[in-house]
């Protein structure tokens, strides 16, 4: 078992959980991630370590309820505890001295980037951070990443916080001026990561994107996490998750990760019903 | 001749070869529960009685890990079903498993000689029979533990293979620790082999009497990134590593259309199945979706478990495609038998070209070819030759594919000097010596794709191995 050390609410869907895991926690590095089950029948999913303490022997997870696990993760406590929890997993990002570099950063998938701006930073880039989110109350790590950032810039899609429009806007700008940027890493929804990755392209920059996928063991045992890049069929987990943006086929796999979208809507429902149950017993 | 058994080889000769009482086809295909409930006291004591008790027992030549057969069975004629367990487990820990899973048919039993003439001995019933006696009535007690040594040995997997090699070792003394990726214990048998053939119930008794020996096992614990060999080595002070990961990568056929949703591979087929238990979704929370019509590519156990999976989840139309025709087939003839009782449909000499989708990108169809056999190919058997203008189409919801696997790379990517051939395995000596010393591996992951007793024999061998390396210098260097 892996107990919850601490809890904090981040946003209103995103929560940090620091999660006692000694070994994960002495061995994780930048773009690692963990596979989590959170009780007996639970699905096995992938989960970013958003930062670790090794000396503590925890690991931070920052998890967006989206779905019947998250939602199921969300709702745990300090003093719970997850069934299983697996890793470091993954291959850890390539972090190198590019000069300038652009960590962009979509929704929750700026708690994955956090780690590697970071990793960056201490590398001795200059850091410009992106964070973009659909809303104000959306946008999370906000003073975390600017700490670590040379220059730290926030879009919201609806202008209720910072910069209306998208990542991209902000990212146009900083590869359009002097003296430009050299390197991007992105990290968020696959939508976000192809239009980054499509923006790049056309400057010649060279564009880093962290793949979530189907997933079911998370070490090259099931294939369900394959992914075409340039052309070959890769494993996101032991081949990535990180992969060449201009390489990677985003339109397939956002279609593959539609496999499921019926079947997750009816384990959703399960697990609400299950909470909000939990909840009103509670309250009786 | 011994005096228990007090027919004459002419009487015995007489006794017909008994059945296991199985589920009907039509009961069982729709349902997950075992195939086949084995053998009652009563068939198992006329079984048993029919076994010549050879002077020269050819049986054991022909099993891997040279269990005393003719012994045993003499247990079971004298009705002490528990001697004759404790029988088997001086050669195998595992006797429920192997007692299921053997291919006895091209082991032992082939070289029954009642089998020259009439049907061989059941063996692999027997050991069944025995087994489950002494799991039902709770008989089990742990064999004698040899003099507690100090030194640490570190088992990487906890398939047949390591859980093998870590009951040998315990019973000789030395402190064992199992290191398992995976949540649960078991590896192919807990991923691979379904419930219907190999209950998880069985498993984790017989795993449970690993315990017992006081093996201590990690899950969730992935050697070579939550720790590595060398660390295992240095911090952990391990003594001696056997590496039991088995081949876990699924290989996929490089045809158009494998990113469509309703592909997958055998592997990720069953691990959502049989790990995560999707067959009860929404219960449990893992997906799977199958289609009306399942097509099934390959010719080995894993494409029969898989087809016949798909068959107790609602498959109307369950197809197996083999490119080759039923004869080549490498998997056990009692699971091609069970497969076609059941109402799989086999489609040989049939390879798929592409997998179509639909608008959704699911699968609608797949495109394949009619084959030939043509002249032997390096491994003996006939290649097929494609039939010209023999095209059609095939219309599927999910494809399976079942085509082999390959021994996941984590550990030998991050072990330096281990010795890897082109397929991907660990190179061993006769005596399951790496190329690094006091790591030694077994199973699959030394062989590329086998058997679970062939898995359990080099588990077996390398238990004798690390006890004479650990007797002799024990580790000097890295």
């Amino acid at each position: 078992m892996f107990p919850i050390i601490d809890k904090k609410v981040l946003a209103p869907t995103i929560t940090r959980l620091d999660v006692s895991a000694p070994f994960i926690a002495r061995k994780r590095k930048a773009g690692n991630f963990v596979m989590v089950r959170v009780e007996e029948g639970g699905e096995r999913i992938p989960l970013t370590i958003a930062d670790g303490n090794p000396s503590k022997g925890t690991i931070t997870l920052i998890v967006q309820a989206i779905g019947g696990t998250t939602k199921l993760l969300c709702s745990k406590n300090r003093g719970d505890a997850l069934l299983d929890v697996v890793g470091p997993l993954g291959n850890p990002t390539p972090i190198g001295n590019h000069g300038i570099v652009a960590c962009v950063g979509g929704g929750v998938g700026t708690a994955e980037l956090y780690p590697i701006a970071r990793a960056l930073k201490e590398a001795g880039n200059r850091v410009l951070t992106v964070i973009g989110a659909r809303s104000g109350e959306l946008v999370i790590l906000e003073k975390e990443m600017a700490e670590c950032s040379d220059r730290t810039f926030v879009t919201t899609d609806d202008g209720s916080y910072a910069r209306k429009g998208f990542v991209t806007d902000q990212l146009k700008d900083l590869l359009e001026d002097p003296p430009g940027v050299n390197a991007v890493y992105a990290i968020g929804p696959l939508p976000m990561m192809k239009a980054v990755a499509n923006l790049t392209r056309s400057y010649g920059v060279e564009t880093l994107v962290s793949l979530n996928t189907i997933m079911v063991d998370g070490t090259g045992m099931c294939g369900g996490c394959r992914v075409t890049v340039a052309g070959q069929m890769k494993f996101a987990c032991v081949d990535g998750p990180e992969f060449d943006g201009h390489a990677v086929d985003f339109d397939e796999l956002m279609m593959r990760n539609r496999t499921y979208i019926e079947m997750e809507k009816v384990s959703d429902h399960k697990h609400v019903c299950r909470l909000s149950g939990a909840i009103q017993e509670a309250a009786s | 001749m011994s005096a228990n058994n007090p027919l004459k080889p002419s009487q015995r000769m007489k006794i017909p070869r008994q059945d296991s009482i199985e589920q009907p086809p039509e009961v069982r295909s729709v349902n997950f529960l075992e195939v086949s409930y084995g053998f009652d006291e009563e068939r198992a004591l006329l079984e048993s009685q029919r076994c010549l008790e050879c002077k020269q027992p050819y049986c054991t030549d022909g099993c891997p890990v040279g269990i005393d057969i003719r012994g045993f069975i003499d247990l079971v004629v004298q009705k002490d079903y528990v001697g004759a367990v404790r029988k088997i487990r001086e050669a195998n820990y595992l006797p429920a498993i192997c007692g299921r899973v053997c291919p006895q048919e091209s082991q032992c039993e082939s070289l029954c000689v009642m089998g020259k003439k009439l049907s061989p001995v059941a063996i692999g019933k027997l050991e069944r029979f025995v087994a489950d006696y002494e799991m039902k009535n709770s008989l089990f007690t742990p064999p004698l533990i040899g003099t507690q040594r100090p030194e640490k040995v570190a088992i990487v997997g906890s398939g047949p293979s390591g859980l093998t090699c870590a009951a040998e070792l315990a019973q000789r003394g030395y402190q064992v620790t199992v290191f398992e990726a995976l949540h649960a214990v078991g590896g192919v048998l807990r991923y691979g082999i379904p419930e219907f053939r190999l209950p998880k119930e069985i498993l984790d008794l017989e795993t449970d009497r690993i315990k017992a020996l006081g093996v201590n096992i990690y899950t969730n614990f992935v050697v070579g990134r939550t720790a590595t060999i060398d660390e295992l080595f240095d911090e952990w002070g391990f003594k001696a590593i056997f590496l039991g990961t088995g081949a876990g990568t699924p290989t996929f056929m490089g045809i158009p259309g494998e990113s469509l949703s309703g592909v997958y591979s055998a592997n990720e087929f069953l691990t959502r199945v049989n790990l995560m238990g999707a067959y009860k979704f929404p219960q449990n929370d893992t997906p799977i979706r199958v289609g009306k019509a399942v097509g099934v590519i390959g010719g080995g156990n894993t494409a029969m478990d898989a087809v016949r999976t798909s068959k107790r989840l609602g498959a109307e139309k369950a197809y197996l495609i083999y490119r080759r025709s039923r004869e080549e087939m490498p998997a056990r003839e009692e699971e091609i038998h069970h497969a076609e009782q059941e109402g799989i449909e086999f489609l040989l000499l049939t390879a798929p070209l592409r997998i179509l989708g639909d608008k959704n990108n699911w699968v609608c169809a797949m495109e394949c070819q009619k084959m030939e056999l043509g002249e032997p190919d390096e491994s003996g058997r006939r290649r097929p030759v494609p039939l010209k203008g023999s095209e059609f189409t095939l219309p599927l919801e999910t494809v399976i594919e079942a085509i082999g696997q390959k021994p996941n790379p984590i550990i030998q990517a991050t072990t330096p000097g281990l010795e890897t051939s082109k397929r991907g395995t660990i190179v061993t000596n006769d005596r399951q010596k790496t190329s690094r010393e006091g790591i030694f591996a077994g199973g699959d992951l030394a062989r590329g794709g086998a058997t679970v007793i062939l898995a359990m024999k080099d588990g077996k061998e390398a238990a004798a191995a690390i006890h004479d390396y650990l007797e002799s210098n024990g580790r000097t260097s890295g």
